[in-house]
């Protein structure tokens, strides 16, 4: 108990007693609300308080003040009021306001108005930058020297060559996996021979080219928005302008061209890990023998077949460097909008890289490619 | 949460008194900092008492934060240990950890504020983690904090990334004062500040000394604060600590000492303070 209260005559009088201290918030609330409820004039008595802290003073002088002319003082108030009215008495005496609660009709336009405009802007922004990207681009192309070599390699070595294992390892489970299924089903029509061809044209044509780039835009699509959103909330982006650094040029290119250079070469590797992984299920599973395989896969594949694969890749890898430096430069102020952005940059490009590979299908066949 | 009968004592109101006790609340001892092969401290000791206002200072990179960090059990020395009322901080308990932390506020050099929360969220954020309360009691303590520390309520609602350097500074005192800590520890609180801030800020910082008797650990450059706040002083040089009252620091013949107090700076600031 932090008070007791007594009637005498028409007045209540509140011992105030044990500690007004923030460790027991809830308490003092709760006292406080209690006696508030009383209409009779309130005698307060502060000399049996034990302990206060400026947390519990702060609540009291607040309670008091609220209770107005109702509430008479006995005994030298506590030290901590006159810090208290001194920091009330300093400049505007505005209170913090309690969030609003309810929507209104008028908070819905808001809403639908502000999202508009900002999808907008985004969308104006994202050609903006696209533009720049292009502007620059061309600029470095004009003299190579521009091209920031170190910074293009190790983007190679940290986007590729860092990815070979885990990219070697899904292109060659999930072709046996194809192969395996694709077995089962030719079996039945005693076409099991067809399962060459079934892996070999699935694997180049689309599989590889598109799980290598799905995985390359959550190794290396959610690290580009990660390091360039770091760095935006350092300000490290605005110390680059400052310094008459172009950020284009030594953020976002070599992010780009170690992409673009890169996926094509991860992709080679994962043509083979998955033919490997075919030609392993077909012998161990179809007794195809690799002599067998090998003149079987010569005949399915058509000479443009791998060409198919490989000349999506650049394009894949454009979007996924493009989306994850766009995002990460987005970041503007706090760690969760960090969050935000780098998610949207992996899911965004792996839309964007299957939409790609979509519009390709549609393509090639249109040319008979 | 317990609460030992210093804490309690601390607290009690009508008679605030100045007098530091004999017993170190906080000590370091024979602490050694190495990052790599740069040795930082070698063989630092320090002691804390309560009640007193103790400033830090050296030059830039002579690793005050590194010790700061240090006392607070941020950082684990390479050799040496840190003692709280005579119990070697590596050796307790989380528990126990816990209640000593409860009772620190602390200020980060960069502010360190939660830059996804707002500035009265940050300083809410530790009160929930420790208290219930209502949302009524903790936009009221909000309050308090933020006036305090001179900031508008109107920055309240801002992100920390919405601010300038200076109200982070600010804001960031507020949050370390959220839980009515007995010790304050500060890096170049100053630091940032326009000089009628700087002096306000002094001017809290007396405050919370001589009324709450507030025990307060600050990293300074700034001169002003150094003589109108701190009953003692740490100076870091060549990788030791010397500490001593002000006028003893200042009588203390090591050449960057002398630089430091006796520069043309440091005599306008003493006329400064010495005037006013
Ligand atoms: N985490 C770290 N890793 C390596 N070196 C560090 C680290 N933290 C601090 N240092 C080094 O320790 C020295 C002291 O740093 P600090 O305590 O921050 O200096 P100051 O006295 O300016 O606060 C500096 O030279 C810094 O480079
Ligand atoms: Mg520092």
């Amino acid at each position: 108990m932090l008070l007791e209260s007594e009637r005498s005559g028409d007045e209540l009088i509140v011992r105030l007693k044990g500690a007004w201290l923030i460790d027991n918030l809830a308490e003092i609330e709760r006292a406080l609300a209690g006696i508030s409820g009383a209409s009779a004039p309130l005698v307060v008595d502060f000399r049996a308080i034990e302990a206060l802290d400026l947390s519990g003073a702060w609540l009291l002088h607040r309670w008091l003040v609220s209770l107005g002319e109702r509430a008479r003082v006995e005994g030298e108030p506590p030290a901590h009021f006159a810090f208290i009215e001194e920091v009330l008495h300093r400049e505007p005496k505005e209170r913090i306001a309690p969030p609003e609660g309810k929507l209104s009709l008028h908070d819905a336009l808001a809403w639908i108005g502000r999202n508009s405009v900002d999808w907008a802007k985004q969308t104006r922004d994202s050609i903006g930058f696209f533009g720049r990207v292009t502007v620059n681009a061309l600029r470095v192309l004009g003299s190579i020297k521009r091209l920031r070599l170190p910074s293009v390699t190790r983007h190679i070595y940290e986007t590729g060559i860092q990815a070979i294992p885990i990219v070697s390892l899904i292109a060659f489970l999930i072709s046996v996996i194809v192969a395996y299924l694709g077995a089962q089903q030719l079996r039945q029509f005693g076409a099991e021979i067809f399962t060459v061809d079934l892996v070999a044209i699935a694997v180049l044509r689309e599989m590889s080219p598109l799980l290598t780039a799905i995985i390359v835009a959550g190794r290396s699509g959610s690290a580009f928005a990660a390091e360039i959103g770091v760095m935006r909330l350092n300000d490290e982006i605005d110390a680059l302008q400052s310094i008459g650094v172009n950020y284009f040029e030594v953020l976002v290119l070599p992010r780009l061209a170690g992409l673009v250079i890169a996926l094509p070469l991860l992709t080679i590797i994962a043509d083979a890990m998955g033919l490997a992984g075919g030609a392993l299920l077909s012998s161990i599973l179809l007794d195809i023998s690799l002599d067998q395989f090998l003149p079987r896969m010569q005949d399915a594949l058509a000479p443009t077949t791998f060409w198919a694969g490989i000349i999506k890749t650049p394009v894949f890898a454009m979007l996924i460097a493009l989306v994850g430096t766009y995002r990460g430069l987005q970041v503007r102020s706090s760690s969760r909008e960090l969050g935000r952005l780098t998610t949207m940059a992996v899911v965004q490009s792996i839309f964007l890289v299957i939409f790609a590979d979509a519009v390709f299908a549609v393509v090639f066949v249109e040319l008979d490619f | 949460m317990a609460e030992s009968d210093g804490v309690t004592e601390g607290y009690a109101h009508g008679s605030p008194t100045n007098a530091a006790s004999d017993t170190p609340i906080i000590s370091v001892r024979g602490v050694v900092n190495k990052f790599g092969r740069q040795v930082v401290h070698d063989g630092v000791d320090l002691d804390v008492y309560a009640g007193e206002v103790l400033g830090i200072v050296g030059g830039s990179g002579s690793g005050k934060s590194v010790l700061l960090r240090t006392m607070l059990g941020l950082h684990r020395p390479n050799a040496g240990e840190v003692l709280i009322q005579g119990k070697n901080i590596t050796k307790m308990s989380n528990e126990e950890l816990l209640a000593i932390k409860r009772r620190y506020g602390v200020t980060f050099q960069h502010g360190a504020l939660f830059s996804s929360l707002t500035v009265a969220e940050n300083i809410q954020l530790p009160i929930r983690e420790y208290f219930d309360a209502s949302e009524e009691v903790l936009r009221s303590l909000t309050e308090l904090r933020l006036r305090m520390v001179g900031l508008p309520v109107a920055a309240a609602a801002k992100l920390p990334s919405q601010l300038s350097g200076g109200m982070v500074k600010r804001a960031a005192l507020a949050r370390a004062l959220a839980l009515d800590p007995d010790i304050l520890f500060l890096d170049e609180p100053t630091a940032g500040l326009d000089p009628i801030s700087a002096a306000a800020f002094d001017e809290l910082i007396c405050y919370l000394h001589r009324s709450l008797r507030l025990t307060i650990v600050m990293i300074t450059h700034d001169l002003d604060t150094l003589i109108s706040t701190c009953s003692r002083v740490a100076v870091l040089v060549d990788r030791k600590i010397v500490v001593d009252t002000l006028s003893g620091i200042m009588s203390n013949p090591h050449p960057w000492i002398q630089e430091y107090f006796h520069g043309p700076r440091a005599r306008a600031a003493e006329a400064a303070v010495g005037a006013r």
